[in-house]
Formats: C-alpha cells, structure tokens, sequence
C-alpha cells in the first residue's frame, strides 16, 4: 500500500495535480478571507514543493513565475491585508538576495564573513544620499535631489560602490585566514556603521544618527513607485536576475575555483588558482547583489539610518544561509525565506495571539518571553543545532557528479537520460 | 595641543588601567582557548557579562540579608561563587558545542560560538526582565569613596586626577588573577599539561595525559576568570545589560591578537595597552585631529589596532611566528 502511494506520488501528472489543487485551495483561501496569514504562507510554500516536483527546468521555472509574478499578487489582493503582504514578501526577495550575495562569500568560498550588513548599508546610502538634498552638501555641480528615474541607473551604481567597498575591504582582510578573517570583517561591518552614524560632521554626508528621510521614490513612465506591491515587482526581477547570476556563477570557472579554495587553500594554489584574486572575486561579486538591494531597501523605506544596519543584522543573514544550507542555492533561498517570514510575520502573530491571550486573562505570559523579543535566542538555537545535527543545512549543497562509464554510453541513451535528468540530479549526493 | 593632552594623561593612565585589566582578564580566556584548540570562543564575552549579572545578582541578595558583613570579605565570597558558576557553564558550553565539533571544518564551531553567545545573551535578559522589570541593571555602589591624586604636584603640567576606590579593587584583583594563572600555567602538573596539549595534542595523549579533562579545565579557568572579571566591571561601572558582552569580548580579543594569540604573558600586556591607548583615543582623538573625529571613533580605533597587527605583525609583539603545515 505504502510503496503503492509512494509510486503514486512520484508519478508526474498526480503531482501536477496534486500541486494544482493546493495552489487552488490556499490562493482562493487567500483572496477571500479577510486576513489569513497561514494560507499566504503556504501559497508561499508552495514554491518550496515546486522545487521537488519531477517536472523539467524549464516547465517550473515557468510555473514558478506564474506564481511569483501573477497568482500571489493576485491571490493576496483580496482582502485589506494586501499591502502588508506584499511588503512581507518584498522583504523576503531583499533578504533572499542578500542571502545568496552571502552565500558566495561563505558557503562557495569559505569565508566566513560577519560583517556583510556594511555592504548593504553602502547600495542603501549611496541612493538616499543623492535621492535627497544631502549630496548638495558637498557635491560642487548638479542639483539635488535627482529625480526619482536615477534609481534605475542607481542599481548599478549602488552595486558598483557596495562592489569597490568589497574590494577594500578585502584587500587587507585577505591577508588573514579563517578565524581572524571572521573577527576582522565583523570589526569591518562595524567601523561602516560607526562612520555612517558619524558622517554628519565636519561635512553633513550621511546625516549621522538622524538618518537620511523623504528619500525620492523611483519613478518609472511617469508613475512613481510608492506602495509595497510596486516594490514586489522591482524586488523580483532583481531576485530572478541575481538566481540567474548565482546559479551560473556556481558552475562557472570561477565557482569551481572559489570551491577548490574553500576545500583546501594550499591545494587549490597549487592547481594554478590565483588566490587572492579568487577571493577578491567573491567578496566583490557577493558585496554587488547586497548592495543592489540595498538601494531597494532604501527607496522602498524611504528614510534609512544606521540602527538598520547593526551586527545582528549580518548575523540573520549569516543564519539564513546556514539554515539553508552553506553553498546550496535553493537552500539559501529556502532559509532566507524561512527567516524572514519568521521575523516578520510569525513572531509578530504570535506575540498578538500572546497579548490576546493575557488580555482575556487565559494564561498570564510576562512580558520578557514575548516572542517578538526571542530573536535572538531562536537565532542562537538554530545556529547551535544545525551546526551539531545538520551541518549542510535543510537542501544540502550538490556537486554535479560525472560518471566516467556514463558518459561514453550517453550517446546511445541521451533520450533517456533527458527525462530523468532531474531525478539523477536529486539522487546523486556527493559528500 | 601637546600641554591639553599632557594636563589629562594622568586621568586617562587611570581609566586605561581600569579598562586595560578588564580587557586583559577576559583576554587570558580567549588565549588559553585558542591556545589548546585554535577555536576562537566568540562566547567568551557572553560568560563575562553571564559573571556580571551573576554578580550584581549576588550582592543584592547578599546586601539583603545584612550588611553587616564588610565589603571585602563580600567581594571575595562574591567572586569565588560567580567565578565557579560561570566556570561551570564554560564546560558545559565545551562539552556541549564544541567537542562534538572537534573535528568539523574550521567555520562550524565558530558558528557554534555564536550561536552560543546569542543564546546565553537573551537567556540572561530573560532572567534579568523576569526578575527586575527590565534588562539593564544597577548594582549597588560599594567601594565609592572618591580618592584625589595630587598629580599636580608632581609637575604643573599635570591636571588632578580622581578614582573610585573601586579602581584599587579591580587592579588588584585583576593583577593577583593573573600572577595566579602564570604560576599555574608554568608551574604546576596540570599547567603542564594544558602547555604539552597546546602544543600537540596527540602526542600528548600519547604521554598519558588526559587530553578531554585538561581541554574542560582550561574551559573552566578561562571562564572562571571571566566571569570573575564580570563582577569587576560590574563593581566599577556600576550599570550591566545583556549586551555589554559582545563589544568587550571582541575587544579582549583584539587584545589577545595584540599581544600574540595562544601566549598568556602576551595577553596581559596586549590587554593593558589597549585599555591605555583606547582611552587615550577617547580623550585626545577630536584634539589631534582638530575636531573631525570625535571620542565616538574609539571602537573605530581599536579595530584598526587589529587589522594594523593583523597585517604586519600577525604574531603579535609576544607570540612566535608560525609556519603553515601542509
């Protein structure tokens, strides 16, 4: 019976249907309630499952924009919760490509770096100090604010500047190894911060601790883009851009070195891999996807100041990637996704069903265990139990393995091998 | 410009050694640790302000029950208790986080660490919250007398200087733990041990020597002496809260890399010349550079000591260089 379900279940059109049903019940549940948290989440999730359908690529690639850019809009538009939706899942995209920025420095290279925040908070200020009077403090030429269509072309320069940061940063850093490397890049993320709250004098550059506010919203056709499910759009097609660029990046020339030298430094030297500029790479390429989204960040908030950008905000995005799996492309996206959703709508639920429940004088929670204030305890839990029980996080990392006596007859079976191309993917976990 | 910093040096050569032995104690912890296992313990800084609540808790209790007791023999019972807790949850924490780990790549007890740290730090706001309505606590003011040092009578180009009693305390305490711990290192059975298992570990085993028990005792004295150290800070500062740990820890670590990881002399001296230097920072930094940075810039200050000896002196001034092994 039970190897009869399994069988069921693995067969193609039950889990399309299977997986349409789902879809179709928790996106009407969604549309027509008036606030459902849970069905929003596991519309959510459903992505998650999409992941480990036995479909092509291609096809749930194409199902997964559907769903991304029509069906969650759509399905969340119902009920007065839209906006808080959106910004919920726009946050997810921003922190999925930090995530994945971060996963190249530490799960594909093997450096830990703990102070990834200052990248972000570098794209962040680039775009808030030219999108508001600021830069009139010190630039010599041009009138500020710029307008709000310099946001597009701040994407790149956002990334650019977050990109030299990186390299800045790591041509010292690189000198050390391991452990120090950890230490010097968390005193890094901080000297950042320091400075951005400082910056306000003898030149106003970064308004100090006051914070940058009304930074100009982008604009694009003439429309600007002011409420949450504009961001959602803006969010998503950097978060496909930076998948793309990730999942190339990992088999590339270039991934396989920054693998050859996380495994072992000395060894990859040897095989003629240029360290530092290996390194470099990887600082550089991971500090461009956080500082992209940081000039998102700053748009979407419109007022940023350094309290956004402190210690735990590294180390969440550290946990999202060891939650998810270090080096692992759909595990990071899995734990950023997972992290943020908790952050911001699972721990806040839970604290106003807590509050509810003292209020009716049910059961009586003091106030120092709220879940809201847990943060950093469930952080520290995660990161002790997936270090000791799961290492390679929820979707370990794979290597693609090629099989020497597969490949020469492939020729023959080529057919064969296309429609079980996934399945052998999945199976074949390297160690 | 040079008469300003001078009128201030002998107040700034106080609050240094205040700060440098703080950092100096909490140092030693992470020297010993890295020296035997060359695991960074981010968690260290977590155990010393475990050891200052614990602390402050204490003499509040032990405050209620009568103050009869004078305050020294006070703080010494104060100190011996908080010093065997947090010893005790140093070896918990090792047994727990990083033996398992023992042979993991590099990064995953690091992470470890962290999330250790972070655990221990909303734990004790938890208690501190439940406890006390709130997570920042002031302990009582013991050792508050103000003393007046006549610096200007030496020469009139020094400014008067004033300390707490408390300073006293702290100094001394801190120089005994570490004269301690030097005999112990260099002159006991099991200071041998801890030395023969720093410097290799199997064969030390092979020599009999109990590598799990010494590895659990370096965990317990390090952390002793940093919960130890807690309760000075708490004694000297007066006010805690959960997150005073984080930043002191990494700069004791700073200190530790400054005098030379892994060397316990090294630590000492790397500890009170960062307290020195730093508080000289905070007090001379907007005069040296005409206003532009403030004392703001001082955590700035310290991280550039360590990327500075990182990269030119990666051994710091005590430790011996050491080549890689393939």
């Amino acid at each position: 019976m039970k190897a009869k379900f399994s069988s069921f279940l693995q067969h193609k059109w039950s889990q399309v249907i299977l997986f349409s049903v789902f879809i179709a019940v928790t996106s009407s549940a969604l549309y027509f309630s008036q606030k459902s948290v849970v069905s929003f989440l596991l519309l959510l999730a459903s992505l998650l499952v999409l992941h480990y359908m036995n479909l092509k690529k291609v096809t749930k690639w194409i199902v997964a924009a559907g769903l991304l850019f029509f069906l969650i809009p759509f399905a969340s538009s119902g009920g007065p919760a839209f906006q808080s939706y959106m910004e919920v899942a726009t946050m997810v995209g921003i922190y999925i490509s930090m995530a994945l920025g971060l996963n190249i420095v530490v799960g594909m290279a093997g450096l830990l770096d703990l102070g990834f925040v200052a990248f972000f908070a570098v794209g962040a200020y680039s775009y808030s100090i030219f999108a508001t009077p600021q830069a009139s403090n010190f630039m010599p030429f041009g009138v500020y604010p710029l307008g709000g269509e310099s946001f597009w072309a701040f994407l790149i320069i956002g990334g650019i500047c977050a990109a030299i940061a990186g390299v800045l940063i790591g041509v010292p850093v690189l000198r050390v190894k391991g452990d120090y490397l950890a230490i010097v890049t968390l005193g890094f993320g901080e000297i950042i911060r320091i400075v951005f709250n400082n910056l306000d004098r003898p030149i106003n550059f970064t308004g100090g601790a006051m914070g940058i506010s009304s930074v100009t919203p982008p604009k694009i056709f003439g429309i600007e883009l002011v409420f949450p499910n504009q961001f959602y759009f803006v969010t998503l097609v950097i978060l496909l851009f930076t998948i793309f660029a990730v999942l190339r990046l990992e088999h590339s020339k270039l991934g396989r070195s920054w693998k050859a030298v996380r495994e072992n430094e000395i060894a990859a030297q040897a095989m003629g891999i240029p360290l530092v500029k290996t390194k470099l790479l990887a600082f550089a390429l991971g500090a461009t996807f956080s500082g992209m989204m940081g000039v998102v960040f700053a748009a979407k908030q419109a007022f940023i100041d350094p309290t956004s950008f402190t210690l735990m905000e590294s180390f969440t995005i550290l946990v999202m990637v060891v939650l998810g799996g270090m080096g692992s492309v759909p595990g990071v996206i899995l734990g950023a996704a997972v992290v943020t959703v908790l952050n911001l709508q699972v721990l806040t639920e839970l604290t106003n069903w807590v509050n509810q429940l003292s209020l009716n004088g049910i059961v009586s929670i003091p106030d120092a265990l709220s879940p809201a204030k847990m943060q950093k305890f469930i952080f520290g839990a995660i990161l002790v139990l997936f270090a000791l029980y799961r290492p390679k996080g929820l979707i370990p990392s794979k290597n693609k393995i090629f099989d020497a006596s597969k490949l020469k007859v492939s020729k023959k079976t080529e057919d064969i091998e296309n429609k079980d191309s996934v399945v052998v993917e999945n199976e074949k976990v390297q160690v | 410009m040079l008469l300003e910093m001078f009128q201030t040096l002998p107040q700034v050569l106080i609050d240094g050694l205040t700060l440098g032995a703080v950092y100096a104690v909490v140092a030693l912890g992470y020297t010993m640790v890295y020296g035997i296992l060359q695991l960074i313990n981010f968690a260290h800084g977590e155990i010393f302000m475990t050891g200052a609540f614990i602390g402050t808790a204490l003499f509040i209790m032990i405050m209620g029950w009568g103050s009869a007791i004078p305050q020294i023999l006070l703080l010494i019972i104060v100190l011996v208790i908080t010093a065997s807790i947090t010893g005790f949850i140093g070896v918990g924490m090792e047994r727990i986080a990083y033996r398992p780990l023992r042979n993991a790549p590099r990064l995953i007890p690091l992470i470890t660490a962290i999330g250790i740290s972070f655990v221990l730090q909303d734990v004790i706001r938890f208690i501190a919250e439940l406890t006390s309505g709130n997570y920042i606590v002031t302990g009582p003011s013991l050792f508050s007398e103000n003393i007046n040092l006549k610096t200007s009578a030496i020469s009139s180009v020094f400014n008067d200087a004033s300390f707490k009693t408390s300073f006293l305390i702290v100094l001394t305490v801190a120089i005994l733990l570490m004269i301690t711990l030097d005999f112990f290192v260099n002159r006991t059975k099991w200071g041998t041990a801890m030395r023969a298992v720093a410097l290799d570990r199997e064969t030390a085993a092979l020599m009999s020597i109990n590598v799990n028990k010494v590895i659990s005792i370096t965990f317990f004295i390090g952390s002793a002496l940093g919960g130890a150290t807690g309760v000075l800070f708490a004694l000297q500062y007066g006010t805690i809260d959960p997150y005073i740990g984080f930043i002191l820890g990494l700069k004791a670590f700073i200190a530790a890399v400054l005098g030379g990881i892994g060397n316990i002399r090294g630590a000492m001296l790397g500890g009170i010349m960062l307290g020195v230097m730093e508080m000289f920072a905070a007090a001379n930094l907007s005069l040296l550079t005409g206003g532009i940075f403030g004392a703001e810039y001082k955590d700035v200050f310290a991280f550039a000591i360590l990327i500075l000896v990182l990269i030119f002196k990666p051994e710091g001034l005590l430790g011996k260089p050491t080549a890689e092994k393939v």
